[in-house]
């Protein structure tokens, strides 16, 4: 059955405080999910108090300050700080978001800050992304054609055709959607999951493919598109404003089309 | 524990090249339950406090039977889709989820004949 509780060993535990320096005016307060795998402990959250005057903007420069002044153990990944590569996903504030687009004055009161949700941890708020990344490669994410290239020209597309990938391209990948998706939470071994069935649009999409039908065929399956249900939290998540939804829907429609 | 690789995992037995058919099903009956389910309850606000015989010469009534079946098959169809859904999503054992599959299917068969069965016997009389 779906699991609704979390088994004993990941049960959350109350961890250390680092309280804020004294003489500190604006604190802001994170609460961090903390586990070793190292140690075998549970889970544990720690508080850390930060001169929030002290501190850049978004919630990767806290993590990034207490990483460098509080607590070096703490772990979690990022590279461009600016919403393109995709890594710092996580869970802040109850939403999945890119850490480094996240504002700290967004959230009142306590910033709680999660792994993405539903994946194994490997430590801290580093999840294991190895299913979603076998999931896209499951999807050849590459042009395929039969027809040879132009060779002195790229493969040309029209701007309405390349218009059809605006709002596709975006995706950096973060996983944000997939693991806000109680449908993945419960048949992510099976369901594909909002990045990946947009991913894989992306190329139903471009007009310079040609496996289009292949790459339909390849989808129709009870679990992997059709655990779809709609809920939405996908769209309503995506750090990058995009609609794994509708990219969904309109693959949906691409099935009944070619009934 | 497995041995085998993430991929081969994600690729699993392969896709099972339906589940459009159950899709497209599931909004089709959606549709027909618009129509059919107002007349449904049009039909029995009209027929509150009734005598037992003018309810049985309204089903009995073309006019009555023939929306009464249609109602009853795109009812139970779009239930039987839906709980197919919520069996899928939630039940992992694989054998309590086929049995539970089966029952479904079989008890909708089974509901949808008594139904029509009944109406067809008060239609054309004993």
């Amino acid at each position: 059955m779906a699991e609704f509780t979390l088994p004993r060993n990941s049960k959350v535990t109350d961890g250390k405080t680092h309280k804020a320096p004294d003489g500190t005016k604006r604190v802001a307060t994170f609460r961090v999910y903390r586990w070793d795998p190292d140690t075998g402990a549970n889970p544990r959250l720690d508080t850390f108090e930060i001169d929030r005057d002290q501190c850049a903007p978004m919630v990767l420069d806290a993590l990034i300050k207490i990483k460098t002044e509080i607590d070096s153990t703490l772990t979690f990944r990022r590279s461009c700080r600016e919403g393109i590569c995709g890594s710092c996903s996580m869970n802040i504030d109850g939403t999945n978001t890119l850490a480094c687009l996240k504002p700290i004055d967004e959230v009142k009161g306590t910033i709680d800050v999660y792994p993405l949700p539903h994946l194994p941890v490997i430590k801290d708020l580093v999840p294991d992304l190895s299913v979603p990344y076998a999931q896209y490669t499951s999807i050849q994410p590459w042009l395929q054609s039969g027809s040879a290239a132009p060779p002195d020209s790229e493969r040309l597309q029209s701007p309405e055709e390349r218009a059809k990938l605006d709002g596709l391209w975006e995706c950096v990948l973060c996983f944000c959607c997939t693991t806000s998706c109680p449908s993945y939470w419960w048949n992510g071994d099976r369901y594909l999951g909002p990045a990946i069935l947009l991913q894989a649009y992306r190329w139903i999409a471009d007009s310079r493919d040609e496996a289009t039908g292949e790459r339909l065929d390849a989808l129709e399956d009870p679990f992997r598109l059709y655990r779809c249900h709609t809920i939405l939290n996908c769209t309503r998540t995506c750090p990058k404003s995009l609609n794994p939804a509708k990219a969904i829907a309109e693959i949906k429609k691409l099935m009944v089309a070619r009934r | 524990m497995t041995m085998r690789s993430t991929i081969a995992c994600v690729r699993g037995l392969g896709s099972a090249k339906h589940g459009t058919k159950h899709w497209w099903m599931q909004r089709a009956t959606a549709v027909a339950l618009i129509p059919l389910s107002l007349w449904f309850a049009a039909a029995l606000v009209s027929m509150a406090g009734a005598e037992w015989e003018r309810a049985y010469i309204w089903i009995a009534s073309p006019a009555g039977a023939v929306p009464m079946i249609l109602f009853l098959i795109a009812g139970l169809w779009h239930g039987k889709l839906g709980l197919q859904v919520v069996i899928e999503d939630y039940v992992h054992a694989e054998g309590l989820k086929v049995a539970l599959l089966m029952l479904l299917g079989l008890t909708t068969v089974a509901l949808g004949v008594a139904g029509v069965f009944a109406v067809c016997k008060i239609s054309f009389g004993e």
